[in-house]
């Protein structure tokens, strides 16, 4: 939370109160102060997990969006105990084990490519460039498996006016933070570092297009993708690239990892879609997590009404 | 060692020990401690303990023979059909919570998902097994046909590694670790079987009359 620059700033700025007497994260802030003042980096090693691990702060003054559905919530537990982040391990359980010391402050997003003003935001101005929304999606991940999140955050399409793609620009290319130091579990996990991910810059600038820093009324917690990452409610799950670092506008359509890893079972698109099978399972329904039985899986994840039109004249068959 | 082994106890004590699985589910169940996908867990759980206790079943006799415990047969036929309850009770978290006991949705998944047909094979093959494990099925079959008709073990252990090979995404190493202990165990029998037969031509003779230390 406490940049190394500027151990005063961040979300104190959101919930004074909640910081300021939170325990854990006060010592944390002595931790990470005193390693800026020794200025040696071996030290955060000797500082206990406890000490030194990503605790979600309550994020405040949430505004209410359109883009919500109604339905029932997945518990907190779930969602941060059953995910896939296969750079902390391929196991649903893994990532919330393996990401508990992830170092997730100071951070920063450049953004570069096919646009005007390209720039580095830091996570402390990434929570000042719009009022926070708080968007209840449902999310279905590939495995045909789904949640329904109460993400937090604001139009990705907010970040991309402020940098002025480009005419040239034709797609927006994300990239997470990779460190095999910290993700010692990637290896031997079957896919290529760092994790890269792609949209069509109209797919990009929709509306619905999520740049996410919490959820459930509190910053990401590790396991989730922190400190900031892209949820597409539309689209299979690994879409939503998470711990997002680079943002690149391009001309071309850029690699993306499950794509490469096997293009025959991940498109570049990956919109949900009951009627195009996975090669290896099938598609038309998921288990949303907490019930027994398999619910029908719905066109675009639901949000057809919204996107539908951004691939009019597709053949969904082939651009899957 | 071996004493202990022949003891009418040895046999008790293994099988509660290959229950403790079931009872570990069965625990969680009651303890709602199954984690956020709890059909999944039941099924994987299973899953992996099917192929363990046919992984198991396998040992016995490269086992028995590598460190002379003959004694150590007695325990193959009820890993075996362990091997068949976990499968079963996998087959049941497919046939249940994925296909809503639509038999007729089951059999065109069956045809159409390699993974399915093949973990599909693999749980139809250990049917007849289990069904023909008493002493009453060997003397009506026969050592010698019996036998025959229980080596589809191996066909149903090597399917049961490329079911789970196929169904996961990129991380192949379970699937592989499974894949190489079983690879082991069948080419021991392969190597056990050529050196028999360079050694004594008439070994497939003498199989005949001792059907039990050939398997």
């Amino acid at each position: 939370m406490f940049g190394r620059q500027a151990p005063e700033l961040t979300y104190c700025d959101v919930t004074p109160k909640s910081v300021y007497f939170d325990r854990r994260k006060f010592l944390r802030g002595m931790g990470l102060a005193g390693v800026a003042a020794v200025g040696g980096k071996s030290l955060l090693d000797l500082i206990s997990p406890s000490i030194t691990g990503h605790a979600t702060t309550k994020l405040t003054d949430l505004v209410k969006s359109q883009f919500t559905t109604d339905e029932k919530q997945t518990p907190y537990n779930d969602v941060t105990h059953y995910n896939n982040f296969y750079e902390f391990g391929t196991a649903k359980g893994d990532p919330a084990k393996n990401a508990q010391n992830f170092r997730t402050s100071p951070w920063t997003v450049s953004v570069e490519g096919e646009v005007n003003k390209p720039r580095k935001f830091s996570m402390e101005e990434i929570l000042k460039l719009a009022p926070l929304e708080e968007r209840i999606y449902r999310h279905r991940c590939v495995e045909a498996w789904s949640i329904v999140v109460p993400w937090i955050g604001f139009s990705f399409n907010v970040l991309a006016k402020l940098v002025e793609p480009a005419p040239k620009a034709q797609f927006v290319a994300f990239e997470s933070y990779y460190d095999p130091k910290q993700m010692p579990e990637s290896r031997g996990t079957g896919l290529d570092y760092p994790y890269v991910e792609g949209l069509r810059l109209d797919e990009a600038l929709h509306p619905l297009a999520l740049l996410c820093v919490g959820m459930y009324g509190e910053t990401l917690p590790n396991q989730d993708g922190a400190p900031v990452r892209m949820v597409l409610p539309w689209k299979y799950g690994f879409k939503s690239i998470k711990s997002l670092v680079k943002i690149r506008f391009t001309q071309k359509q850029p690699p993306t990892t499950w794509n490469r890893s096997a293009s025959n079972e991940y498109g570049f698109y990956s919109n949900v879609n009951p009627n195009v099978d996975h090669p290896r399972w099938s598609q038309a329904k998921e288990r949303r997590l907490g019930e027994i039985f398999r619910r029908n899986t719905l066109m675009f994840n639901g949000y057809a009404d919204q996107v539908a039109s951004l691939y009019n004249g597709m053949d969904l068959r082939k651009y899957y | 060692m071996p004493t202990i082994l022949a003891s009418k106890w040895a046999k008790v004590v293994l099988f509660l020990f290959c229950l403790v699985p079931f009872a570990s589910l069965v625990w969680r169940a009651l303890h709602a401690n199954l984690g956020a996908n709890p059909v999944e867990f039941v099924q994987h759980s299973t899953g992996d303990w099917t192929l363990r206790f046919l992984v198991f079943t396998l040992s016995i006799t490269p086992l028995r023979r590598l460190l002379s415990i003959p004694e150590m047969i007695r325990f193959r036929r009820m890993l075996g059909l362990f091997a068949f309850f976990y499968v079963c009770l996998h087959f049941l978290t497919y046939i249940g919570p994925d296909q809503s006991f639509n038999l007729g949705g089951m059999w065109k998944d069956v045809q159409k998902r390699r993974y399915i047909t093949v973990g599909f094979t693999a749980f139809v093959l250990l049917i007849p097994l289990a069904f023909t494990s008493t002493a009453g099925w060997i003397r009506r079959l026969g050592g010698r046909r019996w036998q025959l008709l229980h080596r589809a073990i191996y066909v149903s252990a090597v399917c049961g590694v490329i079911h789970y090979y196929w169904l996961v995404k990129s991380d192949v190493r379970k699937p592989l670790f499974y894949g190489a202990i079983v690879t082991v165990l069948l080419a021991w029998r392969l190597g056990d079987w050529f050196l028999r037969r360079r050694r004594e031509p008439s070994a497939s003779a003498a199989s005949r009359r001792v059907p039990a230390s050939v398997s």
